[in-house]
């Protein structure tokens, strides 16, 4: 057995204490014959520290495209030659998204807007949607609409919003050579902001993007340091006429590498398998994954890609005996 | 593809020219971008479940 997970098994799955940037590193440098043994450790650390439930989300756009920032893999963003049009969602039809989302048993929608931070008609639609989903729909609502103001954020409190994503999308050291429209340091501020209004915060990103193993351990620091509720971990999925469009996809054990060593950094926070898992690891990775650290999964489509039918994730949760949380264990 | 379906909707070029078998692939986890008959950029809109995607010469198709 590897010096690190011994390590791991004692700081991490008995006193509960995440591994460090050297820690993490050395589980994502673990050779793949000790893969299963990391993905077991890790498995049983979710166990031990976040139990057997799993949170299922179901995600919308409220508005796609048009983006005016150039985060290089996104293809929402205005700036590239993506074939994605701008778009918004009318709201009878993002109540009908929650009604889609809640069926499947999820107990969390979250609406999502191609912005750098919201104006003042997105936040009247976002007011307008999130009251005419809690009338009509039993489901929590978190948000994902860019940097936001602090007024904003106590507008997103009033509004009922439990939980608000914003990614650090990778780690700080790389983060200039994904993003040049804004800092890390601004996406940081607004997470402050949200941690102190008492809402959830919800951060994570992307693995593949050209970062070094080195950084994706500096990006588990760094989220561990954050402490965020939920951690959602996208892996790239290269899209068309974007800067990151030629870049491959991560490979498998990689990915499950890093499921691994994400977990063994944050022992209690929801780890949400979110974008790229299909096409980074297909059905049986996705299965690895659920056993190997991940508590929680984006069911059915994503914001401008196609998921996995939520009856094939729902299926394999119920074959691997994992029960899906209830909505009244979230409130 | 029937013999109306011009364009790619994944990629926008002539579909009748050469096959698109990575598109075709593609596609089973994205929905079409540009119209097949006539080439436009659709706006699409994906769903939890499903998605639409509008065509203002050719209307909607939905999946």
């Amino acid at each position: 057995m590897p010096e690190i997970l011994d390590q791991a098994r004692t700081q991490v799955l008995g006193d509960g204490v995440g591994l460090d940037q050297a820690g993490v590193l050395a589980v994502l440098n673990l050779p793949d014959e000790h893969l299963p043994a990391a993905l077991q450790l890790a498995h049983d650390v979710r166990m031990r520290w976040c139990g057997p439930e799993v949170e299922v989300e179901g995600i919308v756009s409220l508005k796609t495209g048009g983006c005016p920032e150039d985060c290089h893999f996104c293809s929402q963003s205005g700036l590239f030659t993506s074939p994605v049009r701008s778009v918004w969602l009318d709201i009878p039809s993002l109540v009908e998204a929650a009604k889609q989302t809640a069926a499947t048993g999820a107990t969390e929608f979250c609406i999502v807007a191609a912005v750098r931070g919201p104006d003042a008609r997105l936040m009247k639609q976002m007011r307008e949607g999130v009251a005419a989903i809690k009338a009509a729909v039993d489901i929590q609502v978190a948000a994902s609409l860019g940097m936001l103001s602090k007024e904003q954020v106590d507008d997103l409190v009033d509004m009922g919003v439990h939980r608000y994503n914003h990614n650090l999308e990778t780690c700080r050291s790389y983060f200039p050579n994904v993003v040049t429209t804004h800092s890390w340091e601004e996406r940081w501020e607004t997470l402050r902001m949200v941690r102190d209004s008492g809402m959830e915060v919800c951060c994570g990103g992307i693995l593949g993007l050209g970062e070094t193993v080195e950084q994706r351990a500096e990006f588990a620091a760094q989220l561990a340091e954050l402490n965020p509720h939920e951690v959602p971990l996208n892996f790239l999925n290269p899209r068309p006429g974007t800067p990151l469009g030629d870049r491959p996809v991560v490979e498998g054990k990689d990915a499950l590498r890093a499921i691994a060593a994400f977990r063994l950094a944050m022992p209690r926070t929801i780890l949400r398998y979110a974008g790229g898992r299909e096409i980074t690891l297909g059905d049986l990775g996705t299965r690895d994954g659920l056993l190997g650290g991940i508590n929680a999964v984006i069911v059915g489509n994503y914001l401008t890609t196609l998921g996995r039918p939520a009856t094939a994730d729902l299926e394999l949760l119920d074959e691997l005996k994992m029960p899906v949380k209830a909505l009244s264990a979230t409130l | 593809m029937t013999t109306t379906e011009l364009w790619c909707d994944r990629c926008g070029e002539p579909a009748t020219a050469t096959a698109h078998p990575a598109c075709a692939s593609a596609r089973q986890l994205e929905p079409p971008r540009f119209c097949p008959h006539c080439r436009r950029r659709m706006k699409v809109q994906v769903l939890p479940v499903g998605w639409s995607a509008v065509c203002v010469e050719h209307g909607e198709i939905r999946g």
